[in-house]
């Protein structure tokens, strides 16, 4: 007689505990992503319903979570090579790329048919999109293609304060391809910074980071370029309808700080860098992390002081599209 | 080998299981919350129901006086 009595007790490799499907979401980028699509959900005119907009924030954050789960579907081979990520769970074999697959496809759909439903269909398509571009031009094509990855890539971060804004008006206007700029813009910078001192977990993984093709010279210089071309996007965002003295202020003061910061990385060389384990460059990386929830953070808290009839009529003043 | 002995592998799937229970739990609450938004926040709601309303018809709509 054949004995067919199963081990449930010997764990195969997909036998992951719950955190480690919420770490397939990339919760850390989820944070970012919640906080730019709040920003332009509140920042937009008019209002959803309370709960119309706390599921158009877990919506979008979800999309982002599944656009994640894709991601580490895909780059499950490099992911296993760089240090930073060899703990992720793909690698670290805890989940297995086909569950990696599943979720995330399962999240999208939920995502973006939920999001269309609970505000409109502009919003899912943008989040659909966002996915798309994540996951496809990203992931599949221009992260291991060029050295301008980051650039074109940064998009599909870009979208979801576009997005918080769709959800509210049903429209696009200038006020939100300012604030996709804004985190278009900054991208490059933030991340480039981060190349520099994460110097041989790229070039292993055959990753072509700027760092890696053109060297950390260019990659210095275009640190820098970066930086300055983000400061008009960051004032012109200050300049219309969701504007104002406190955004201008801050936006002013933290761009100036970011441009001081890529100033000094551009200065030094890789002795320097090296001779101080790349104390600069760590700066700067987490200066931006903080330069960008300081410029949402204003824009927000704009937002809120318009409710002041005064502070309305003084802010006005620096609405440069009611001027024309 | 008794049937209630606790291996770590129980602990983790039971994790899991109360994890993805309160998910799906939220995401009731969440579509709960969002119809009753929906149906509180809009406008009137009339559709077709299977009988024949001349005012849901535009064709025998009375144009309004001048």
């Amino acid at each position: 007689m054949t004995d067919i009595r199963a081990d449930f007790t010997q764990a195969g490799p997909a036998d992951a505990e719950f955190g480690d499907y919420v770490a397939l979401l990339k919760p850390r980028v989820m944070t970012l992503v919640v906080f730019t699509a709040l920003s332009g959900l509140l920042v937009a005119p008019g209002g959803l319903h309370p709960v119309e907009g706390l599921a158009a924030i877990i919506f979008i954050a979800l999309g982002g979570g599944a656009s994640g789960a894709l991601n580490m579907w895909w780059d499950a081979d490099i992911d296993a090579v760089m240090k930073r990520t060899a703990k992720r769970p793909i690698p670290a074999g805890k989940v297995t790329q086909g569950e990696a697959l599943a979720i995330g496809v399962t999240l999208s759909a939920i995502s973006v048919i939920m999001l269309w439903l609970a505000t409109n269909a502009l919003a899912g398509a943008l989040l659909a999109f966002t996915i798309f571009f994540y996951v496809v031009i990203y992931s599949m094509w221009l992260k291991r293609a060029t050295p301008q990855n980051i650039v074109i890539g940064g998009a599909a971060g870009a979208f979801p304060p576009m997005i918080g804004w769709a959800a509210v008006t049903g429209s696009i206007s200038i006020e939100a391809c300012l604030m996709f700029l804004l985190v278009f813009m900054w991208t490059p910078p933030h991340f480039w910074a981060l190349a520099l001192f994460m110097k041989s977990d790229y070039h292993e993984a055959k990753v072509p980071m700027l760092t890696v093709t053109h060297g950390r010279r260019a990659t210095r210089t275009h640190i820098l370029l970066y930086t300055i071309a983000l400061l008009p996007v960051a004032l012109a965002t200050g300049l219309t309808s969701i504007g104002g003295p406190v955004y201008m202020a801050a936006a002013l003061w933290f761009s100036l700080g970011f441009l001081h910061g890529a100033w000094a990385i551009w200065r030094r060389d890789e002795v320097q860098a090296e001779a101080d384990s790349y104390a600069t460059e760590k700066r700067v990386f987490r200066f931006s992390l903080s330069y960008l929830f300081v410029l949402f953070g204003a824009l927000i808290a704009e937002a809120a002081l318009r409710n002041l009839p005064a502070y309305a009529d003084f802010a006005a003043r620096f609405n440069l599209m009611e001027m024309f | 080998m008794a049937i209630a002995r606790e291996h770590p592998l129980h602990k983790r799937r039971s994790g899991r299981n109360i994890g993805l229970a309160l998910v799906l739990l939220a995401f009731i609450a969440l579509v709960f919350g969002l119809t009753i938004a929906k149906v509180s926040g809009g406008g009137s709601i009339e559709a077709f129901d299977h009988t024949y309303r001349p005012m849901l018809d535009p064709d025998t709509l009375i144009p309004a006086e001048e």
